[in-house]
């Protein structure tokens, strides 16, 4: 099968599953047509509420989802949901096993998953996983969860930026949260501790509420910690009226709309510096006194700072 | 360089074991590729839907319970269905010669049985992506 660009782009808009899938591997992959997808869908975007899910590998954020996205889906809501894993730096191989936990959730065309692997993108989040949210938002979907692995990185900002952050933690995540410190509350709009049915959980639930206090809340929420069992569901429905009223907060206070803008805004900065970039390294004579540059420099007759520099000029020099 | 290999690897049946899938799996992505694992009692209808939506080059299915005569055709007819019979679609399992030879006339790939060399398998499964990337 090898729709045009076109046909794929048709297909996503009206929901087929097929086309949004193929569509989403043309961008995961950066092929040469995926930014005429993307410039066909972006009018398209922006409706879909976007949850980012994180926390460190094992701590149950897949099971979290499942029962999160069982939830939504019954109130007949559409889900899409991202679910990102790391790759191998070495074999950039990678294992995605978070479908094994969504197996509850009905056969329904409401229902979209996706697994990425990171692809040797810094922090747990793969480089294109905004872009394919752009896709899902624009096939129709309500409401996207992105799983990611990690705590602490600020994987979610910028392109991949979503409305509420939940950092899901266990009751033996004592270190991570003490090296965030006061930091913590940066992190994440929702705290949860889950496997409250293991030793410990409520004393980690008071740690997170101390560190939270550290901080100043600066935009008038105050991230709740919740303790839950994702397992077993109990305390899920606190959990769920935690996300309700971030959700409430991000709606009253305009956010919800920002979060475009301010998706646009990292794109237009990342595709100028990309291009930029390319067109530097592209002139042949970069390329030449590039390779003079490390001649010189492995004679130690320079440094990289006066070579940087002198490239520089020469680009702008010849630019004219 | 090129993409890695995304490839689906389950479990169709009823048999509760997955210590075999899970070793291929994860020799798998120690060759490099993206390994979509989606677990034990995958019904057809499941593997398919996560196949499509996964947007694989191979679905690699393990059968031991002996419908494999059953499974492996209807693996095949739901991803016509979708639009999908350029996905690969191989596996292993206790199967006996003749089954294999019917199977493989229908349009299944490689079948192979319990205990084969890991390696057998990546070689195979980067030779035939090789070949259908290129056409
Ligand atoms: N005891 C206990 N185990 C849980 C709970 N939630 C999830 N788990 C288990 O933790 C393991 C990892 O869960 P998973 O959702 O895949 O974690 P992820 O890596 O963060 O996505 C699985 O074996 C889950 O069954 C819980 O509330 N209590
Ligand atoms: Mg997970």
């Amino acid at each position: 099968m090898q729709p045009n660009g076109h046909q794929l782009i048709d297909g996503l808009l009206r929901g087929d599953r097929a086309s949004l899938a193929r569509a989403i591997s043309f961008v995961e992959n950066a092929a040469p047509s995926s930014m005429k997808i993307l410039d066909a869908v972006y009018p398209r975007t922006g409706k879909a509420y976007r949850i980012g899910v994180t926390g460190p590998p094992g701590a149950g954020k897949s099971t979290l989802v499942s029962r999160l996205v069982g939830e939504l889906w019954s109130e007949g809501k559409s889900i899409g949901v991202v679910a990102v894993d790391p790759s191998s730096p070495f074999t950039r191989g990678a294992l995605l096993g978070d479908r094994v936990r969504f197996q509850e959730i009905p056969d329904d065309p409401r229902f979209f998953v996706r697994s990425m692997a990171s692809r040797g993108s810094s922090g747990g989040l793969a480089f294109r996983t905004g872009e394919v949210c752009d896709l899902l938002d624009a096939s129709g979907k309500d409401v996207l969860v992105i799983e990611t692995v990690g705590v602490g990185q600020s994987e979610l900002d910028g392109a991949a930026a979503v409305h509420t952050t939940v950092v899901v933690l266990v009751p033996e995540s004592g270190d991570e949260v003490q090296a965030m410190k006061a930091g913590l509350m940066e992190i994440g709009d929702v705290f949860t501790v889950n496997k409250a049915d293991r030793v410990g959980a409520d004393r980690m639930a008071r740690c997170v509420e101390e560190m939270l206090h550290l901080g100043a809340g600066g935009d008038g929420w105050k991230a709740p910690v919740v303790l839950l069992s994702a397992l077993s569901g109990d305390s899920f429905p606190l959990f769920l009226d935690a996300l309700r009223r971030h959700e409430d907060h991000i709606r009253k206070s305009g956010d919800f709309a920002r979060l475009k803008i301010e998706r646009g805004r990292a794109k237009i900065e990342e595709i100028v510096e990309r291009e930029r970039n390319r067109e530097f390294w592209k002139r042949s004579e970069v390329e030449c006194s590039f390779e003079e540059a490390l001649a010189q420099l492995a004679g130690g007759k320079t440094t990289p700072y006066r070579e940087a520099a002198r490239m520089l000029d020469q680009f702008r020099r010849e630019g004219k | 360089m090129d993409r890695p290999i995304r490839v689906l690897v389950g479990k169709v049946g009823l048999d509760g074991h997955d210590r075999g899938v899970k070793v291929v799996a994860s020799a798998l992505r120690d060759a490099g590729m993206e390994v979509i694992y989606t677990g034990l009692h995958q019904t057809p209808e499941n593997v398919v839907r996560a196949a499509v939506e996964e947007d694989v080059e191979v679905v690699a299915i393990s059968i031991l319970s002996g419908a494999h005569m059953t499974l492996f055709p209807r693996l095949l007819e739901l991803l016509r269905e979708n639009g999908r019979d350029d996905i690969l679609l191989c596996g292993g399992g206790i199967i006996p010669e003749k089954d294999r030879l019917a199977l493989e006339k229908i349009g299944v790939g490689a079948l192979f049985g319990p205990g084969t060399d890991t390696t057998e398998i990546v070689s195979y499964l980067e030779e035939e992506v090789k070949k259908r990337r290129a056409r």
